[in-house]
């Protein structure tokens, strides 16, 4: 019996979520009295995947083949079933990022394994196996009860928080047989936006609504995101308008965040827009409309137009940090 | 080209969700039901894909004989036929097992489902589906392309994007961005009544989790309002109050 976590990298780097991911498997393998194996597949060097140790990790299996260069959902749930197999694994956590949210819906049809998708916080394990996660698109949550003797669980970004354990792990090499059929997918070109902060794992985000009157004004936006190192998002009517990408629109129909902060400026707060940011820990609303329903849910506000009042809390974000630093 | 599009049948977007007093399940009285949002996008990208290079497009859901006006409205709004697998969507691995058993029986070129209902969220069909039947899938597309018998497909990474080729069958789950919804006219609403709907009966099969209960979150205490002329006592009390920043 172990637990096994699946660590994802982006070019051969980890994120902060990789090691949230293992601090929460790691809570869990504790909770069960056993230890902690992590599996990576790729690049990553032995010191990149040393540091999985340090959040408790006993073992590291390195899954490095050629194949593995290139995302392949279902080589990558190949190799990660074999990881499972090898370790006697009863439980598998991975991220519930892109990556993981494709590959453990086939490991759990592979292992006959129950899967909790989106956990947002530990299990209940005390009798029986309860994951609890959000459900009707953050209006509620649902506690899963995992029957099964094999369990995956995945885990939102953001939802737990990194903590050190130290632990001096091997690093073994591991060679999964690899099935051609598993490889039929090419990838043709990969696309990263370097600099900006990614959405999903975006510890602060800074929204725009309809209220900001068109694109040419997004610029406050950003500036405010960057002095803050905050991720920009927008709501419906705005990816609807082509003012912003759809892949900033957060809601009911487009992503789910749960950042530290949701700062949301000109946007109303309809109930589908609020879905897809209710998890958030803060949120701040900054709307000339006193009556938005926004305001509801909001832990912050401020009453005023947003022409005025983002320009001046630019200034006072940046004094702000110069303080801090 | 034959299409098969998976259709989840929820509460409309703008449902206040209620629980019954056990907090086993959702009060329905008085909701609203639709096809989930994001299957109805990966409907209509089935009938683009259709109307371009011929093939028809056929829907399915699991679900008891409530779901059927739903079954109709994608019928009203371009599908060929309709099946419905009569048995309560239970879990994922149940409602996949009982897809990928009639996908076995009756083979489809490309299967498109939404990237997630919008009821449990979890998202985690599609690829189950594809798993037990052995073929690729792409869990969050964000467009879709096919041509001579290969998808061309853009899939969401962590902070950018990814284009795959790969050869059909495959299964994918459809973002917002894959197309934008149709509105049936009142043809497709007249021929939608005529249409085949085929009720099939569920197989065996175990199932792995249950839904021990639901709750809603605790609501938030009532919001501190900071002065539009002082936006920066906004930032103090993000870092002393909440110590976020």
């Amino acid at each position: 019996m172990a637990v096994l976590v699946y660590t994802e990298n982006t070019e051969g780097k980890f994120k902060k979520s990789a090691f949230e991911a293992v601090t929460y498997a790691r809570a869990i393998a504790d909770a069960l009295n056993t230890s902690l194996s992590a599996a990576a597949i790729g690049d990553a060097s032995d010191e990149e995947l040393g540091k999985l140790a340090k959040y408790g990790a006993k073992k590291i299996l390195k899954i490095s083949d050629a194949q593995f260069k290139n995302y392949s959902v279902q080589g990558y749930a190949s190799a990660i079933t074999q990881a499972a197999q090898k370790e006697n694994a009863d439980v598998v956590v991975m991220l519930a990022s892109f990556g993981g949210r494709g590959i453990a819906p086939r490991l759990a049809v592979k292992l006959k394994a129950g899967l909790a998708e989106g956990a947002v916080e530990l299990p209940k394990i005390v009798g029986n196996f309860i994951v609890r996660k959000t459900a009707y698109s953050g209006k509620a949550f649902a506690d899963v009860e995992i029957v099964s003797a094999k369990k995956i669980i995945t885990l939102i970004p953001n939802s737990y928080k990194v903590e050190e354990k130290p632990e001096t792990a091997a690093i073994e090499n591991l060679s999964p047989s690899i099935n051609n059929d598993d490889f039929k997918m090419t990838v043709k070109e990969t696309v990263r936006s370097t600099s900006k902060v990614s959405l999903p794992d975006a510890e602060i985000v800074v929204s725009g609504g309809r209220g900001l009157k068109g694109p040419e004004n997004w610029g406050m936006i950003e500036q405010l995101a960057e002095i803050l190192g905050a991720a920009t998002a927008c709501s419906k009517p705005v990816s609807d308008a082509h003012w912003r990408p759809h892949s900033e629109h957060v809601g009911q129909t487009g992503i789910t965040i749960g950042p530290n902060v949701y700062i949301a400026i000109g946007i109303s707060g309809a109930i589908q827009h609020l879905a897809g940011v209710s998890s958030s820990k803060v949120i701040v609303v900054i709307n000339k409309d006193p009556e938005a329903p926004f305001f509801k849910a909001a832990d912050y506000g401020i009453v005023g137009d947003a022409f005025d009042v983002v320009p001046k809390l630019i200034e006072a974000a940046k004094a702000f940090k110069a303080g801090q630093n | 080209m034959k299409i098969l599009v998976c259709i989840s049948h929820v509460p409309d977007t703008t449902t206040k969700i209620n629980f019954t007093p056990d907090n086993k399940s959702l009060i329905t009285q008085g909701v609203q039901f639709i096809i989930n949002p994001y299957d109805e996008i990966a409907l209509t990208r089935a009938l683009e894909l259709t109307e371009k290079s011929g093939g028809s497009v056929t829907v399915i859901n699991v679900g008891e004989a409530t779901t059927e006006p739903t079954l109709r409205k994608a019928l009203a709004i371009g599908a060929a036929d309709a099946v419905r697998i009569n048995a309560q969507p239970r879990e994922a691995f149940f409602v996949a097992t009982q897809i990928a058993e009639y996908i076995k029986k009756t083979p489809y070129d490309l299967i498109l489902c939404g990237r997630e209902s919008i009821d449990f969220n979890s998202g985690t069909v599609p690829s189950m589906v594809a798993e037990m039947l052995g073929i690729p899938s792409v869990a969050i597309s964000k467009t879709i392309q096919v041509e001579n018998g290969k998808a061309v497909i853009e899939r969401e990474i962590e902070g950018g994007k990814e284009v795959i080729e790969c050869a059909l069958p495959l299964i994918a789950g459809c973002s917002e961005s894959v197309a934008e919804p149709r509105i049936p006219n009142m043809r497709g609403i007249m021929s939608a009544r005529t249409k085949p709907l085929v009720v099939v009966e569920p197989v065996q099969t175990e199932t792995f989790t249950k839904v021990a209960g639901y709750d809603k979150p605790a609501p938030r205490s009532s919001v501190k309002l900071v002065d539009a002329a002082e936006p920066g006592k906004l930032l103090e009390l993000l870092h002393t109050e909440k110590k976020v920043i």
